[in-house]
């Protein structure tokens, strides 16, 4: 077991940054560490490489410069886009339509807003994690001002049917805002295509650093502030801008954009040979998610009769890096809210495991896991209590 | 976020597994909330000769099992009876705060045992002392 190989199968909850990243953020700690807002030379290059990096992010999502907004993350720009529009729409509506699945960065926003008098509505998703756009269409009332869906899912890995949710919206006259935050650099995102008013990305996921994203925000969307202070993002965004991640994150995104059809294709592969080889190895696994309207590189599995912890435990010792949506990761006693949104028992869901590809990954890795995975959870189903009491329940038929 | 005592006893739990005929059984936990215990033992002489145990649960559960599996061994029932979840969380090297209350669970589960033996002897079982700390009283996992 001491063998010094470590196999990163976490990608949805960073990347590490692509070649080239750290290099492009470097002149920009020291020698031009210019303020953007100040008028001479070393500034104007920090200002510069900012609008550089802003049309690189408006490119790779079909919007226009002047509509991307740069933040300090994927968290902020959920918390921005739906306090944004809420509370510069108030005396319009005060309704918001959401799903059950969102991130928490949507979900506790929302529930926020609730108790600041807004109402929410947040919709449930089938047994693969899609919302229905009929539901959507269904929960639409005169009061409702914003609608936030995510355009794939961290957990499960699901697409969901965005374009359709926008158009719903544009039909509405309802504003639209979906987190992209998985799905920049795996699956197509285009503003125009989607029908979208405002996007959320974060560039620590596509192989950017942490602590970076954008807010897109159709031309004519009306936004209240989230930070007040300087004059930064044209009045819209204050704060000092974080001038090396956000070259970072332009030189990522463009990265990841140009190389996303290939990627895509080969994290499919990969992932299916990955679930192949388990099913094949291993009894009583479930695929959760939907089996084809999935990220690439996702693939969220629930083993019966073991807990998740432990199997992540075991894999760690292994070098094998996870993650899984059993209570006892999270120090809470509900399993993930998104695997019961998707109608599991606690008890599955409590054996969930996922693996998310990236892009240092190899068949090599995947053999690895191959090999690794079957006796880790072979022993902790011989700890079982609920094995044992299953083989039995065999025995008596 | 384990020490490595825990890790140690997760990694290689002693006194894992079945034991045929017990004299005593105990199963606590809840699938629902993702961790069940079963403690088997054997008893002699009023003394825990043998003790196993099975576990569905995170590293903290499958390694205070093994630790008050190893504690309990040779005690008398008595003794079983009084070693506390505190003193195997000690022994352990200390448990993350969140993962207490599985350390609870090993507890139950002696007590559960043993009370299933003296049942089984048509002995009173015992009482729990007042104000024992409990693995689960989040409404979801009485359930
Ligand atoms: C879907 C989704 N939204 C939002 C976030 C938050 O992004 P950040 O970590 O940049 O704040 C994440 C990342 O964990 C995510 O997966
Ligand atoms: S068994 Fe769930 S946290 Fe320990």
């Amino acid at each position: 077991m001491n063998r010094k190989r470590l196999v990163y199968l976490d990608h949805a909850a960073t990347t590490p940054t692509a070649p080239g990243v750290v290099e492009a953020m470097l002149p920009y700690f020291s020698g031009r560490f210019g303020n953007p807002s100040s008028i001479y030379g070393i500034a104007r290059e920090s200002r510069l490489a900012v609008d550089h990096a802003r049309e690189q992010v408006a490119r790779a999502i079909n919007g226009s410069p002047e509509e991307v907004y740069l933040t300090s993350g994927g968290t902020e720009a959920d918390n921005w886009a739906i306090k944004g529009v809420a509370f510069a729409d108030r005396k319009r509506g005060d309704h918001i339509i959401t799903s059950s699945i969102e991130h928490h960065a949507v979900l506790h926003t929302c529930q926020y807003l609730e108790k600041q008098g807004f109402r929410v509505t947040y919709l449930s998703v089938d047994e693969f994690g899609r919302v229905d756009p009929a539901d959507l269409e269904n929960a639409m009332t005169d009061r409702t001002v914003l609608v936030s869906i995510m355009a794939a899912n961290n957990e499960i890995g699901t697409l969901e049917p965005i374009a359709a949710c926008g158009e719903i919206c544009r039909d509405h006259g309802v504003r639209f805002h979906t987190d992209a935050v998985q799905a920049i650099g795996s699956v197509p995102v285009d503003v125009e295509a989607l029908n979208v008013d405002l996007l959320s990305l974060s560039a620590h996921k596509f192989y950017g650093p942490k602590g970076v994203g954008a807010l897109y925000v159709r031309k004519g969307v009306r936004l209240d502030n989230l930070l007040h202070g300087g004059a930064q993002e044209r009045h819209r965004r204050a704060g000092t801008e974080n001038v090396p991640g956000i070259v970072g994150m332009g030189v990522a995104i463009e990265r990841a954009c140009e190389r996303r059809e290939d990627y895509a294709r080969r994290l499919t592969a990969l992932r299916d040979r990955l679930y192949g080889g388990i099913t094949e190895r291993i009894e009583h696994v479930r695929l959760n998610g939907h089996p084809t309207e999935r990220l690439p590189g996702n693939l969220n599995l629930s083993f019966r009769f073991i807990e998740g912890e432990s199997t992540l435990l075991m894999l760690d010792h292994a070098g094998i890096c996870a993650s899984s949506g059993s209570a006892c990761t999270s120090g809470s006693l509900d399993p993930s809210y998104v695997l019961l949104a998707i109608g599991l028992p606690h008890e599955i869901a409590h054996g969930s495991l996922r693996f998310t590809l990236g892009e240092s990954n190899t068949d090599d890795d995947v053999d690895y896991v191959l090999e690794t995975l079957p006796p880790i959870v072979e022993r902790l189903r011989t700890m079982s209590p609920l094995y044992a009491e299953y083989r039995r329940s065999q025995d008596v038929q | 976020m384990y020490s490595e005592k825990v890790m140690d006893h997760f990694m290689n739990p002693r006194n894992q597994g079945e034991i045929e005929d017990p004299d005593g059984v105990g199963e606590v936990g809840n699938p629902k909330c993702g961790d069940i215990m079963k403690i088997f033992l054997r008893v002699r002489d009023d003394r825990v000769e043998d003790v196993k145990f099975q576990t569905f649960g995170c590293g903290a559960a499958v390694a205070t099992s093994s630790m008050a599996t190893e504690l309990v061994k040779g005690k008398t029932l008595e003794e079983a009876w009084d070693l506390s979840n505190t003193v195997v969380a000690e022994a352990l090297g200390g448990l993350p705060p969140v993962k207490m209350h599985c350390s609870v669970l090993a507890e139950e589960g002696i007590h559960k045992a043993i009370n299933d033996y003296r049942v089984r002897h048509g002995l009173e079982p015992w009482d729990e002392k007042p104000g024992a700390p409990k693995a689960h009283s989040n409404e979801t996992c009485e359930a």
